[in-house]
């Protein structure tokens, strides 16, 4: 009992560990891929005996330590008990998400086996949707709160943007859900580790040979599906090109023009930590988790025959490896993506979520339906 | 395990707390969200009892109310905002002539 | 005792206080989030109760969509005229809704009730079974709900659609 409870405790911190930190990495390599983009030396400042090229570890003590030295401001007019509970909803929010998000399959452990999951619930990606939707009241009170017009209508645009992004986000992942039959994360990330080759019929011999070596990844499966969860991640993280609750060069800084000091560094982070967890249930959902192609539980399988045997403890280093890099990687592809498009309008916001993911999202559940019929 | 009757009383409870605001509170708003804690008295009420008589129907009745509170909500607010506009206020009393 | 009636008597408090909150504070954006409170608590009792999808459901339609519309609404409007308060309107009100607590507790705990939950199965309250049930025994009122929203939707948008 004891000991249970200590391994959900490690786990729990090992994932919050990595997350906040890779949340306070993300924020130094922003400034600096901006840097990089706009052909500048970026983010030198923080330089302890010369060693501003450490900048990432610099950065990750400093810019802390510079936020909570500020003053903490609360608008006189305003509301210090909401001022305060608002960006804690929008930290706390952001980070019990990646609670159901797999980051390895089972490890074993002489009698004890161990899911290498927070907590297993057999209503997982509802959870993350629940917990995404309660997001929205870190800026909406955060907003009101602040008794600014500038962040009421940040909080306005915010709320009508995450509502109608959350449908699509929703409505996209029902293909997923629909072809591994489940809701539970870690039960999908386990359905991408066979080959699409055992998904075709035996007529369908061609197939079977080319496409059907491929692992049975959301992204071979559902395309679609992916670019709609994309765009609908981006549009719930708040950042450009869907930034407009925010949006500084019409709305100051939209819903947190009032924060400051320690304040604002938790809806920073929280920020950050919505950028990992869209990542994270990106990797899960359509690139296989903590899956590596052709990597079975002893071991690689390829499919021109080949094996190579592995132990147990190396197969769970390189799921949890291939799992952090994933994650890693579509943190950047975010970040990227920040510094590549301009904003929209809030018009075109509207009509993208509306007008197109929602019809797209709808015909790719209609579409996948059909598909599962016919193969059955 | 909680006897039944403590999950009925508690809804019981709940439920007059919202016809009290339906009653006494002069702002629109408020006395649609007192009907909203009103419909959830009774959806605790179907979940006790699908829980006691381990009854699936319990839930799905619960499903459709949610659908219904939905509708009312979005239809509810809508009618606020179009009242507001004209009116200038939320209050209920000063919304009892049929023209303006 | 055990740790669910324990568990059972801390919610019921909070439920009611926030429920109190809901209808007795002053200022509107204060009782929409002591619904959300309430709401989110009632998410927890469902859960309790073995119906962990209605839980999250509750969680992602109550808190995640009403209630965001209804702030929305309460922002977009903005009112600042405070509501007038009428002493004996106040009173009177309680009183009946107190009777009507009164009687409710009175009939609903009359003895009959089942003090002991029939055992349920490992998967009630799934996912699974719910859509089960959903979509044979009840498939009728499925598809109605559906043409309801249709209706509340079209509804809600010639309603609020400014004109041109």
């Amino acid at each position: 009992m004891i000991v249970d409870i200590g391994i959900v405790a490690v786990k729990a911190f090992l994932v919050l560990f990595m997350v906040l930190n890779l949340a306070g990495i993300l924020g130094w390599i922003e400034r600096k891929g901006s840097a990089l983009i706009q052909d500048r030396i970026g983010a030198n400042r923080a330089s302890v005996f010369g060693f501003a090229g450490m900048g990432l570890i610099n950065t990750l003590i400093a810019d802390p330590l510079k936020f909570l030295t500020k003053e903490d401001f609360v608008p006189p007019e305003g509301d210090k008990f909401l001022h305060t509970l608002a960006p804690c909803m929008t930290l706390f929010t952001a980070l019990v998400t990646f609670a159901v998000i797999p980051f390895g399959d089972v490890l074993v452990l002489g009698e004890r086996v161990i899911n290498l999951q927070v907590a297993n619930l057999n209503i997982g990606i509802l959870y993350v949707f629940a917990i995404g939707s309660l997001g929205v009241y870190g800026i909406v009170i955060g907003a009101w709160a602040s008794n600014n017009k500038f962040s009421l209508m940040g909080a306005v645009r915010g709320s009508a943007q995450m509502i109608s992004y959350e449908v699509a986000m929703g409505l996209s992942v029902i293909g997923i859900l629909m072809v591994f039959g489940t809701l539970e994360l870690q039960e999908i990330a386990r359905g991408q580790g066979t080959l699409i080759r055992d998904m075709l019929p035996e007529s369908a011999g061609f197939l079977r040979s080319t496409v059907g070596r491929l692992p049975a990844w959301g992204i071979f499966l559902q395309p679609l599906a992916f670019l709609l969860f994309f765009t609908a991640a981006v549009a719930e993280t708040k950042r450009i090109p869907f930034d407009l609750p925010e949006a500084e060069s019409e709305l100051v800084a939209g819903y947190h023009v009032e924060y400051s000091g320690g304040k604002f560094l938790m809806f920073f982070a929280g920020e950050f930590a919505e950028i990992v967890t869209a990542a994270g249930l990106m990797t899960t959902l359509f690139f296989g988790g903590w899956q590596v192609p052709y990597l079975m539980r002893d071991g690689f399988h390829f499919p021109w025959g080949e094996a190579v045997v592995l132990p147990h403890l190396a197969v769970t280093a390189l799921q949890v490896g291939a799992f952090t890099l994933k994650v890693i990687f579509f943190c950047w592809l975010q970040i990227l993506l920040r510094w590549s498009v301009p904003r929209f309008r809030y018009d075109q916001v509207m009509r993208l979520g509306w007008k197109m993911l929602l019809p797209l999202a709808l015909l790719n559940v209609i579409v996948t339906a059909i598909v599962i019929i016919a193969l059955q | 395990m909680v006897p039944l009757d403590y999950y009925l009383i508690l809804s019981a409870v709940i439920f007059a707390i919202g016809v009290i605001g339906v009653l006494v509170r002069r702002n629109l708003i408020v006395v649609l969200m007192s009907i909203e804690l009103m419909l959830n008295a009774v959806n605790l009420t179907f979940i006790a009892f699908s829980r006691y008589l381990a009854s699936m129907q319990g839930q799905v009745v619960v499903i459709f109310v949610m659908a219904v509170a939905a509708a009312e909500a979005v239809i509810g607010l809508a009618i606020v905002i179009s009242v507001f506009r004209h009116r200038r206020t939320l209050d209920p009393q000063e919304m009892q002539l049929l023209k303006w | 005792m055990d740790a669910s009636v324990i568990l059972f008597y801390v919610i019921s408090v909070l439920l009611v206080l926030s429920s109190l909150m809901v209808v007795f504070l002053r200022n509107v954006v204060h009782c929409a989030l002591a619904l959300v409170v309430a709401l989110f608590l009632i998410a927890i009792l469902f859960v309790m109760l073995h119906a962990p999808m209605v839980g999250v459901l509750q969680v992602l339609v109550y808190a995640g969509a009403i209630m965001v519309l209804f702030l929305f609404v309460i922002m977009f409007l903005n009112p600042t005229a405070s509501e007038p308060r009428r002493k004996l309107w106040w009173g009177f009100g309680s009183a009946a809704a107190l009777l009507l607590a009164a009687s409710l507790a009175a009939l609903l705990s009359n003895g009959e009730a089942p003090a002991d939950p029939v055992t349920a199965t490992e998967t009630f309250g799934s996912p699974e079974t719910l859509a089960k049930s959903l979509f044979t025994d009840f498939v009728l009122p499925f598809e109605i709900t559906s043409v309801l929203l249709l209706v509340a939707i079209i509804g809600a948008v010639v309603l609020a659609k400014r004109e041109p």
